[in-house]
């Protein structure tokens, strides 16, 4: 097996005196999806933010291909260029078009050439079925669209592993399902991914490894099946239950 | 409220493409609203020419109104020394380009500075924010003063004595500090996720000035900043006080020799051909940033 796209070893990380991740170790090899489940404010939005080095960690290690991108020298830039993430709002950018939100990074950041980056990006919104938005700017489009181009913006710049923080959370039920399956292509293409999710049913068919989340800790870990089907600890069931209860399975 | 009252008014073009054929109702609403809009416009019309008729007569009966159309509207001496006036008032023009290019580019530089996080820059952020407290505060009739016959009687070697570089630098010196907070006031409203989206595309904190944070500042400020230049022209005037012979100074001139005050009633006509025409495009692009940003809220 070779290495692990991203190896978490021992992550803590607190706010003031209140420890919101504390001994998280996992890894994410080529190709997979990880799935992180849990309530509201088990620091799941925290671990992606530590991962993307928007936050600082307190102890423990991130690898990303092996290298520890927590480490006081690392090129914070240079790790963001490997890295995708797309946040729970569509920050996409409002005085730029469809196109232009996309093209920025790889003509800005990797030096790729207008007319190839627009080429490619036309590729994109072909094959996401938003090509005639291209030369909209963004207030024109519906949230999942917003949602969509976010996504496409991301991994515009190809890259290595892809974070996405609860990005159906914002959008009403008919439009999460369009994002979603989005999100489904990508895993078949092989995208690398760590998501955090409420949707399960989604969980289910993506993910290769669920975590679920609780008060700041890994609980329990394992294959789809096993944690959203069969659990072993009392938490993740309460937790399943509540979800269930509101509808989202 | 604009956008739909503008696509409501009476004669807009309805062009939906198809073969669509508006229905009787739709028909009768257009000339319901046709009469609606030209009875509005008569309203309009018809009470302005009472108020400001009034108005008018209301002066021109004045017992005073002869003796002060005497002193002020000399109409024919007032053509007379228009040329030397407009030749002035160059002066508040080459002034007002040169000064809003100095401010806009120091303006920019010191709201950076002011908004910048990284340690290297703190001296230069505490010398930008008292720069700003204290030219801000203090009135620009005398920041003029100082630098026109402070710096002079200094005496310094090599510093000019040319009274209208030096009410330059001093207009300059006094608009940086505004303008520099009306930038940074828009800087400051972007909302954070816009610079974090920006840098987790990868691109440098530059990058994500130059691209993301200020286009969107420069929207929202521009309504402000024209009202700055506006402000900046009339103020150009105040130069007039070193004895530069811009606009304001030529009339003091030619008003003086004739103790007539026509020649002022020009200068500030010329100021208001130039001052208006602004204003009213400012008035504009502020309403249509409005609009942009409620369309923006909605969505
Ligand atoms: N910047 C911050 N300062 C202080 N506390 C924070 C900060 N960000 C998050 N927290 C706290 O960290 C904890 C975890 O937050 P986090 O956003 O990671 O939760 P989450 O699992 O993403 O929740 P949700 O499902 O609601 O998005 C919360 O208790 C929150 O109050
Ligand atoms: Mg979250």
């Amino acid at each position: 097996m070779s290495e692990p796209v991203l190896k978490v070893d021992k992550l803590r990380k607190s706010y003031g005196s209140e420890v919101v991740l504390e001994d998280i170790s996992f890894s994410v090899p080529v190709h997979t999806a990880t799935v992180f489940i849990g309530s509201s404010g088990s620091g799941k939005s925290t671990l992606l933010r530590c991962i993307n080095l928007l936050d600082q960690v307190d102890d423990g290690s991130i690898k990303l291909d092996g290298e520890d991108i927590t480490a006081v020298d690392a090129d914070v830039d240079k790790v963001r260029r490997k890295l995708g993430i797309v946040f729970q709002s569509f920050n996409l950018f409002p005085h730029m078009k469809v196109i232009d939100n996309i093209t920025l990074a790889p003509i800005k950041v990797q030096g790729i050439s207008k007319e190839v980056a627009r080429d490619s990006a036309y590729k994109l919104l072909d094959r996401f079925g938003l090509r005639e938005k291209a030369e909209d700017y963004p207030d024109r489009l519906s949230g999942g669209q917003q949602q969509r181009v976010a996504i496409i913006r991301s991994i515009a710049v190809a890259p290595r592993l892809l974070l996405l923080d609860e990005i159906t959370s914002a959008l009403d039920p008919v439009l999460v399902n369009e994002v979603l399956s989005t999100v489904r292509d990508l895993k078949m293409e092989g995208m690398t991914m760590v998501l955090a999710t409420h949707e399960m049913g989604f969980a289910k068919q993506v993910a290769d490894e669920v975590c679920f989340l609780h008060h700041g800790k890994i609980l329990e870990w394992g294959t789809p099946a096993q944690i959203l089907e069969s659990p072993e600890k009392l938490e993740t069931k309460e937790f399943l239950k509540r979800v269930h209860e509101a509808g989202r399975l | 409220m604009g956008r739909s009252s503008e696509s409501n008014s009476g004669d807009a073009p309805y062009d939906f493409g198809g073969e669509w054929t508006p229905s009787q109702l739709e028909k009768d609403r257009r000339i319901a609203r046709k009469a609606r809009n030209t009875r509005n416009a008569w309203v309009a019309v018809s009470s302005s020419i009472f108020v400001i008729g009034g108005l008018a007569l209301f002066v021109v009966t004045s017992p005073g109104w002869k003796s002060l159309s005497d002193t002020f509207f000399a109409w024919a001496y007032g053509v007379e020394v228009l040329p030397k006036i407009i030749l002035g008032f160059g002066t508040n023009v080459m002034l007002t380009l040169i000064a809003s290019t100095c401010v806009a580019t120091f303006g920019l530089s010191i709201a950076l500075i002011r908004t910048s996080r990284s340690p290297a820059l703190a001296p230069f952020r505490i010398l930008a924010t008292i720069y700003v407290d204290v030219f801000r505060g203090i009135p620009m009739l005398l920041v003029i003063l100082l630098v026109g016959f402070g710096i002079p009687a200094l005496r310094i070697q090599g510093l000019t004595n040319n009274v209208l570089i030096l009410g330059t630098i001093a207009v300059v010196i006094t608009y940086t500090a505004y303008v520099a907070e009306v930038i940074r006031s828009g800087i400051l409203t972007i909302h954070p996720s816009q610079r974090a989206a920006a840098r987790s595309l990868g691109l440098s904190h530059f990058q994500s000035l130059r691209h993301v944070v200020l286009p969107q500042a420069f929207r929202r400020v521009t309504p402000p900043l024209l009202n700055d230049l506006v402000a900046l022209i009339k103020d150009t005037g105040l130069v007039s006080i070193l004895g530069v012979t811009d606009a304001v100074r030529a009339a003091q001139i030619a008003s003086s020799r004739s103790f007539n005050y026509t020649p002022y009633v020009m200068a500030a006509i010329i100021f208001l051909l130039v001052t208006i025409p602004l204003t009213r495009f400012t008035d504009r692009t502020l309403r249509r940033s409005i609009e942009r940003q409620n369309a923006t809220g909605v969505a």
